[in-house]
Parts: structure tokens; C-alpha cells; sequence
């Protein structure tokens, strides 16, 4: 029975304080992912790479499965049955969406196909207001969809592209952020966590500096909005993006939220079906806000079974989920850093940083460790991971990284600690 | 747990190539050096760099440095053991032979591989392929810019990606 036993005491989202809040017990979850149950080279699955795309329990798959079967038609331009559910499916996750981050009008959710085109988006519509002499500001742990987007603002409008730096803790240095900003500051990127580093960033404490200087703020949401219980409001930022497929939705989908006021004044950067209201052979008028920026036909069904995810998330509590992964974190940190061996990346403090971790066994490249621990059964993933800038900052040219989830538990992080020291052996370390 | 890791691997990681990992042949400098080039793995950051030098139009020497993993290191490593001797023309069918072992061609025989075989596990794990070339992309873009007179190019192991 779905929802039957979570081993979580059952708690609206959002509520209770931290360190107050419902234990969630991963093994109970486990059993919501059909996918945690098959082996792989001969061993159980263990997934350590929810980072890069989370597994999508049951109730999604169902989801899917349910819309295709019974719903399935393209979204409003029809009026028969199918085309009125599947309209209602898709705008249904606008409204969910809404509502898991607190946001209180859904017309600031634009639908899209990832956190990138949402990057993206924000970059080129609000970045179209941007001149030469105006300045944005990014961080130097970006992943290359908070970078690229802006680097190629700079080339295509004379834009001046700075960065904050970050330290040797590996978080940002909010006393040079707070001389970098001036009138000429127009935008600040920032991720809301780092998907090295694991680093969680000030964004609320940064986003008001910000707004002092009549910057707006776009927050890369997405590792946040996954794993930590923070609303679109309390983040104080103006655009948030973030993918479903993170968040244990489908592939496919992605979101900006943004303040509405805002969005109202972006143009669309796509044409097509869909984002107008009158079109003549040679000139159109937009659609509201959001359909604007949402041409063509979208990701239906996907859209359509994310609220599925959410469901499962809140009914965890994100504040259940931010102190599960939190503990996780801090047991997985301390039992790498018992290995004496390997070089730790991002903060110690497992209250300052996510669900992930990053290091490197001097003696072993990532690529090595990742194949004989997938040997093992045990997903990692070695490389840059989108943040090349980063690397060269960190002195390395390539990370492993384990990254946890909702399903991850001790047994999962022991898994590692002696594939770790399997891998080794196996190379005669 | 249970004993370590399963099978496929002791393929990719065979006994000379975890040697030519651990102890990579073709580090020293070449008295003379005709043509170089850079290679990098865009994939996991690696690069690697590679020089030869020709006399008589044979090659008589090749040095290879770089960051890499153990399989793009030892693929550098017998790649310089193995070609100094070879004729430009037998180095072209050499890497050409190489690159077929990779993606899974049995060997013709028409080319002597000798210990390059021991590599041939790597066409089992397509993602490490890129791996196993980055050093000969890398030698392809050093004789091509040597024998055009052209300028010395990064090479880039994502052109792999698109061949048949
Ligand atoms: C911090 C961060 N930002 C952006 C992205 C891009 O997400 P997507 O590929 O879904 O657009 C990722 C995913 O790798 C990420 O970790």
C-alpha cells in the first residue's frame, strides 16, 4: 500500500523545527523504487548518483504509465475529453509545483525542459535588457548552465561577466561578493548548492545584497530544491531554476520560477504554437505569462507525473529529507575522512553543505575508481562534472562524487568506504 | 562483502596494462622533437601531450606526458614502446589498426599490435574508448600538422564520438 508505512510521523510540510522533525527511514523508502532491487555486475544496486538524475519511485512510473493509457493528447487546443484531462494533468504541475515551493502565484511557474533552458531563458530574456557598462555576476562554482549562458551574454551584448571567489573552506567569499556589487551590478547567478562541493550557499543574505544595488537574483536550484526544505520566497530570489529529473521526476522537465511582475516584462526567446494570442502573416502578440515562453508542445505526461515526486517528498517532510541526508552526509564524511588517504572537497560541516560528497584518491585516477566501484554494483561518477572552472580552482582535473538521496542509507555509504579500499587492492595500492 | 570487484573488469584491466599504468614507458625527453601535439579528454579533463621525432621518414622516437587514467596512460605508454621503428605509413595503419581494435574489430594480422592487444578489453566498456585513443588523436594531430606544415592543433577526443 503506498503511503502506508514510511516510518515517519506524519507531518504536513514545513512544519516542526529543525532537529524536531520526522525521522525518515530510507530502508521503508527503498521499497518505493523498483530500481534499487536489481543488481548490477552481480552485486545489489548501490546508488550514489542521485546528483546527476535521482530514481523515480513507483508512483511516478504508475503516473506515467497512467497518462499514457488513459489521458494521453496534446494540451490546450482541444476540446474533447482527452486533450480537457491531459490539459488539466499538465496544469495540475504548475500548480504543484507552486505549492511544494510556497510560491504563491503559479503563473510565476514557466514549464520547460530542464534547469538549463530555464538558465537560459532568464539569461537571454532578462539579460536582453543588459548593455555594455552593466555587470553580472556569477560564482566560480557554477555548474556550466549558470556560466555559459551568461559568458555568452558578455559576448553577445558587451556585458562585463564577474565572479565571486571562492576560499579554501570551498564556499564563497561574501566579503568580495559584497565589493564586487554596484549600480552597474544588473544580475547575480548563484547556485543555491554546489553540485561539487556540496557547498550551501547564503543565496537569502546574498539575494538582499543584491536587491540593495537593484540587481536581480537567479538561484540555481538544482540540487536545492531536491534535498533542502527552502520556498521560493524565503530564498528572496527572483528566478529559481531547477530540473524534476533531480527531484525523483521524469526526464524532461524543468522550471523557472520567477516573480510574476517579472516575468511580465521578459519577450519570448522561442516562437511557435502555444506562447501567442493573435498572430497575423507578419506580426503576433504574446500570450500571458507563462505560456509566453512555453512554445511548442511540452513535455506532457512528464510534467504531468512530477507532482507524483513532490507528493512523495512532502509526505517525507523536506525537513525529515534535510536531516536524513544531512546525518548521511556527516557519518559519509567522517568515515572517508578515517581512510586518511583520500583529498576531502568542500566543507567540513555537514550543516553547510548537501547531500554529496567529492574527493580523490591520489593514487587512483576518478575514471579507475568508478569503473571497479561499478564493478561493485556501486554508482559513482567521475569528471568535471559541469564545472571545469571550478576543477582548476580545486587543483584537480577530474572528481569522484557520491551523492545521496531519500533511499540512501549507512549500508549505502559502508558500500563505498570498502569499495574504496577494494579498489586499491585492486590496483596493489 | 564479498570478494571484489566481478569479471569484466580483469579484461579492461589487464596485467600489462595496469604495468604500463603504473610504470608508463616514453617519459624522457626526445633529443629532437619533429612533431607534437595536445590532446585532451573533454569527457574527465584529461590531457595528455605527445612528441615524435622522424628521421628517413620513419619514426625514431616518441614521448608521451599527461594526466590520465590508467587506461589513456597506458594506452600513451605502449603506444610509445610499440611505433618507434614503424615507417609513416605503417604508423598510419597502426593507428588506424589500434582504432579498430577499440571498436571491437578483431585484428587483421596485416599489422603487428604486440602488446597493444592487451588493451583490446577496452572496446568492451564504450566509454572508456576515449580513454584508449586520447593519445592516438593525439599522435594523428601531431604527424597531420607536421606533414601539412599547418599549425599545431588541440586534439580532441570527442571526434571519436562521431565516427561510424
Ligand atoms: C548545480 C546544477 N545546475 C544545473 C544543472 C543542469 O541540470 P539539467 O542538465 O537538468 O539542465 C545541474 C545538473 O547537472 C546541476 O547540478
Amino acid at each position: 500500500m503506498p503511503g502506508a508505512t514510511l516510518g515517519v510521523g506524519v507531518r504536513g510540510p514545513g512544519s516542526g523545527v529543525r532537529g524536531d522533525a520526522a525521522r525518515l527511514d530510507p530502508v521503508a523508502v527503498r521499497a518505493r523504487f523498483p530500481i534499487l532491487g536489481r543488481r548490477v555486475n552481480g552485486h545489489r544496486l548501490v546508488y550514489l548518483d542521485s546528483a546527476a538524475t535521482t530514481q523515480k519511485p513507483e508512483a511516478v512510473l504508475e503516473a506515467i504509465q497512467r497518462m499514457y493509457r488513459y489521458s494521453n493528447a496534446n494540451v490546450h487546443r482541444g476540446v474533447h475529453t482527452l486533450a480537457e484531462e491531459a490539459t488539466a494533468a499538465y496544469e495540475a504541475c504548475r500548480q504543484r509545483v507552486a505549492r511544494f515551493l510556497h510560491a504563491p502565484d503559479p503563473r510565476g511557474v514557466v514549464i520547460l525542459r530542464n534547469a538549463t533552458e530555464a538558465l537560459n531563458l532568464v539569461a537571454r530574456a532578462w539579460g536582453a535588457r543588459l548593455g555594455p557598462g552593466d555587470e553580472v555576476i556569477a560564482t566560480a562554482m557554477e555548474h556550466h548552465s549558470n556560466l555559459v549562458p551568461w559568458i555568452m551574454l558578455t559576448r553577445e551584448r558587451g556585458v562585463t561577466l564577474r565572479h565571486v571567489p571562492i576560499t579554501d573552506g570551498g564556499e564563497l567569499d561574501l566579503g568580495a561578493y559584497e565589493r564586487m556589487l554596484s549600480p552597474r551590478t544588473r544580475i547575480v547567478a548563484v547556485t543555491a548548492m554546489s553540485n561539487v562541493l556540496g557547498t550551501i550557499n547564503p543565496v537569502a543574505e546574498m539575494a538582499a545584497a543584491a536587491h540593495r544595488v537593484g540587481a536581480v537574483v537567479v538561484v540555481d536550484g538544482a540540487q536545492s530544491v531536491p534535498h533542502l526544505p527552502v520556498g521560493f520566497a524565503a530564498l528572496g530570489a527572483d528566478f529559481l531554476a531547477f530540473s524534476a529529473h533531480k527531484a525523483y521526476g521524469p526526464t524532461g522537465v524543468g522550471f523557472l520560477v520567477g516573480r510574476p511582475e517579472l516575468l511580465d516584462r521578459m519577450e519570448p526567446v522561442s516562437g511557435g504554437g502555444e506562447m501567442i494570442r493573435e498572430v497575423h502573416l507578419d506580426r503576433a502578440t504574446w500570450n500571458d505569462v507563462p505560456h509566453r515562453f512555453e512554445a511548442g508542445t511540452p513535455s506532457i505526461v512528464d510534467a504531468a507525473a512530477f507532482p507524483a515526486a513532490l507528493d512523495l517528498l512532502e509526505e517525507l517532510g523536506m525537513d525529515a529529507v534535510r536531516r536524513h541526508e544531512e546525518e548521511l552526509v556527516a557519518y559519509a564524511l567522517e568515515r572517508l575522512r578515517s581512510l586518511g588517504f583520500l583529498r576531502l572537497h568542500g566543507p567540513l560541516d555537514p550543516a553547510r553543505r548537501g547531500a554529496l560528497v567529492s574527493f580523490v584518491d591520489p593514487e587512483i585516477h576518478p575514471h579507475d575508481q568508478a569503473q571497479v566501484l561499478d564493478g561493485l554494483g556501486i554508482a559513482v561518477r567521475a569528471g568535471h562534472h559541469c564545472a571545469q572552472p571550478l576543477m582548476r580552482r580545486l587543483g584537480e582535473v577530474a572528481t569522484t562524487r557520491a551523492s545521496f538521496g531519500i533511499h540512501t542509507d549507512r549500508d549505502d555509504v559502508d558500500a563505498l568506504v570498502d569499495g574504496l579500499l577494494a579498489t586499491r587492492r585492486y590496483f596493489g595500492g | 562483502m564479498d570478494s571484489g570487484p566481478t569479471l569484466p573488469l580483469d579484461e579492461l584491466y589487464r596485467e600489462v596494462v595496469l604495468d604500463h599504468s603504473r610504470r608508463p614507458r616514453g617519459r624522457d625527453p626526445l633529443p629532437r622533437v619533429d612533431a607534437s601535439a595536445r590532446g585532451f579528454n573533454p569527457v574527465c579533463g584529461d590531457e595528455v601531450e605527445v612528441r615524435v621525432r622522424v628521421e628517413a621518414a620513419t619514426v625514431a622516437g616518441v614521448q608521451v606526458t599527461g594526466r590520465g587514467c590508467a587506461i589513456c596512460t597506458a594506452s600513451g605508454s605502449l603506444l610509445a614502446e610499440v611505433l618507434p621503428g614503424r615507417r609513416l605509413d605503417q604508423t598510419t595503419s597502426t593507428i588506424e589498426a589500434f582504432r579498430g581494435v577499440m571498436h571491437g574489430q578483431a585484428p587483421t594480422g596485416e599489422v603487428e599490435l604486440g602488446d597493444l592487444e592487451a588493451l583490446s578489453g577496452v572496446a568492451r566498456f564504450p566509454v572508456r574508448v576515449k580513454c584508449a585513443m586520447l593519445p592516438w588523436v593525439t599522435l594523428e594531430d601531431a604527424l597531420e600538422a607536421w606533414q601539412s606544415g599547418g599549425p599545431l592543433l588541440v586534439a580532441s577526443t570527442e571526434r571519436e564520438e562521431a565516427r561510424p
